[in-house]
């Protein structure tokens, strides 16, 4: 049995657009488009199964505004933050320097943090997190894996404190309910790249 | 009849005089005298036809509108799409110039703003050719489309959202070359709608108690990001309107009711608050985005 049992899920927030939405639509403005958007990959997630991980692909936007961005962003993060029914753990790709502002606004306004691929195969946290959490995100992208309970105790000073639980918490880590191993969330949607 | 002369110049500095005049009609129904207009910005287009929409409704007949004699503006405001929607809120004088077909600097023409379908079609036309302009006119990198299509997507939809009205967009860009020594690009955004303290006062007036008017409804939004929207992903947009302005050096200010509040950069000398304008329906929103400085 694999160590991961997430479904994983890549969501091209483009096609989305494009095939929900209308066709008429190139951009992702306005909040009801970011609603209907948004509800399009809640009904994709919902056949998911329990455990899943979706990556979330914006680079075939080419305008995102802070009202779409609140929606599909920040409030399909609120939609699974904290129910354990469904467990959903996001990458959001593509958020590079036109669309980074208004994620990491809406991320912030809202008290939320998430994984975000910000160049080619470059992850960044973003969103509203202690220093802490950073430095113990920054650790674990840097491992990729890592064995809390390793009896070498080899784990780095940053993830020892409880900035490493809160990431866990906060759903930017995923910690296999199998082996225990801790994986940074960008390591698990390498093959979805 | 009525009438309001239209000044030898509208825009930004002087539609505040223009609107109030506008106000004040009552009664019969209204003239618009603009044969001696020489100099109309996107601001002064847009008030010119918040004006009459309002004239026409408080008087239940279309107001007139006399064109400019001057053929380089009657040619301008061709250009730039006055007449086809100006159609719709006037019965016009003269027969409209035509459009010239050389290069402009017009990165939106005026354009109806009353469903979220109109916003996607307003970003969509700013994809074409608002980039070069704002490249090679103000300097900014070529990717600033995109922050210019968001703030424009944003301001748009506060129409959509809280007017509960109609409205119109327009932007272009002027060398400004005695008042700032660059190019500027000019963005209007008007509607006729319930104004800030129209949409705001459900939910906020109560705290503000006798306080509560157009100055501190203005101040909640414009400052303070309120909203009548309980959920706390709203009210984000005029914030983040005055944020990239800010970033680009730009000035905006937003008339409602009977006053005016300013975001003001250090090359413009507006006042940052205005009040004890005539009451005006809607909102009146004016942006300026300056060259960057060699």
């Amino acid at each position: 049995m694999s160590d991961l049992p997430l479904h994983p899920l890549a969501i091209d927030v483009g096609q989305v657009l494009q095939r929900t939405v209308t066709s008429l639509y190139a951009h992702l403005v306005t909040r009801p488009t970011g609603r209907a958007v948004r509800m399009a990959i809640e009904t994709r997630l919902e056949s998911a199964g329990v455990r899943s991980l979706s990556l979330i692909d914006l680079s075939e936007v080419t305008i995102l505004d802070f009202s779409c961005a609140d929606e599909v962003v920040a409030k399909l993060l609120q939609r699974y933050e904290d129910t354990t029914r469904h467990e959903v753990f996001f990458v959001f790709r593509g958020v590079h320097e036109p669309h980074r502002d208004q994620v990491e606004y809406v991320l912030e306004r809202q008290g939320l943090v998430a994984v975000a691929e910000t160049a080619p195969r470059t992850f960044e946290l973003l969103g509203l997190r202690s220093d802490a959490e950073d430095r113990a995100w920054r650790s674990l992208e840097a491992l990729r894996v890592v064995v809390p309970a390793d009896p070498e105790g080899s784990l780095p000073d940053e993830l020892g404190d409880g900035a490493f639980e809160e990431l866990l918490r906060r759903r930017v880590a995923f910690r296999s309910p199998i082996s225990g191993r801790v994986h940074a969330l960008s390591h698990l949607v390498d093959h979805l790249l | 009849m009525n009438v309001v002369t239209v000044p030898s110049s509208l825009d930004q500095h002087t539609i505040d005089p223009f609107l109030d005049q506008a106000a004040a009609v009552e009664g019969a129904r209204t003239l618009f005298d603009a044969r001696h207009l020489r100099w109309v910005d996107p601001n002064g287009m847009v008030a010119l036809l918040v004006a009459g929409s309002v004239a026409g409704r408080a008087q239940g007949t279309m107001p007139r509108l006399e064109l400019p004699d001057s053929a380089d503006v009657a040619g301008y405001l061709a250009r730039m799409g006055f007449h086809e929607q100006a159609g719709s809120v006037f019965e016009l004088g003269d027969r409209p110039g035509r459009k010239s077909a050389g290069p402009s600097d017009v990165l939106l023409e005026i354009t109806r703003v009353s469903a979220n379908v109109d916003v996607h079609a307003v970003v969509d036309r700013l994809q074409r050719g608002a980039g070069e302009i704002l490249s090679s006119k103000l300097g900014y990198p070529s990717s600033s489309v995109v922050q210019f299509s968001v703030i424009l997507s944003e301001v748009c939809q506060n129409i959509v959202e809280h007017a509960e009205s109609d409205g119109w967009v327009a932007a272009q860009a002027y060398n400004w070359a005695r008042r700032l020594g660059r190019f500027v690009v000019v963005i209007a955004v008007m509607d006729v709608g319930r104004g800030f303290r129209g949409s705001l006062a459900d939910q906020h007036s109560a705290r503000y108690g006798d306080r509560w008017g157009d100055v501190t409804a203005l101040e909640a939004a414009f400052l303070h990001g309120l909203t009548r929207f309980p959920d706390s992903g709203r009210g984000q947009g005029i914030q983040q309107i005055r944020r990239q302005v800010q970033r680009w050096h730009g000035a905006i200010s937003v008339r409602s009711g009977t006053a005016r509040i300013a975001q003001v950069p250090p090359w413009d000398d507006t006042p940052p608050l205005v009040d004890h304008l005539a009451p005006f329906p809607g909102a009146q929103i004016s942006i300026v985005l300056p060259a960057r400085e060699a």
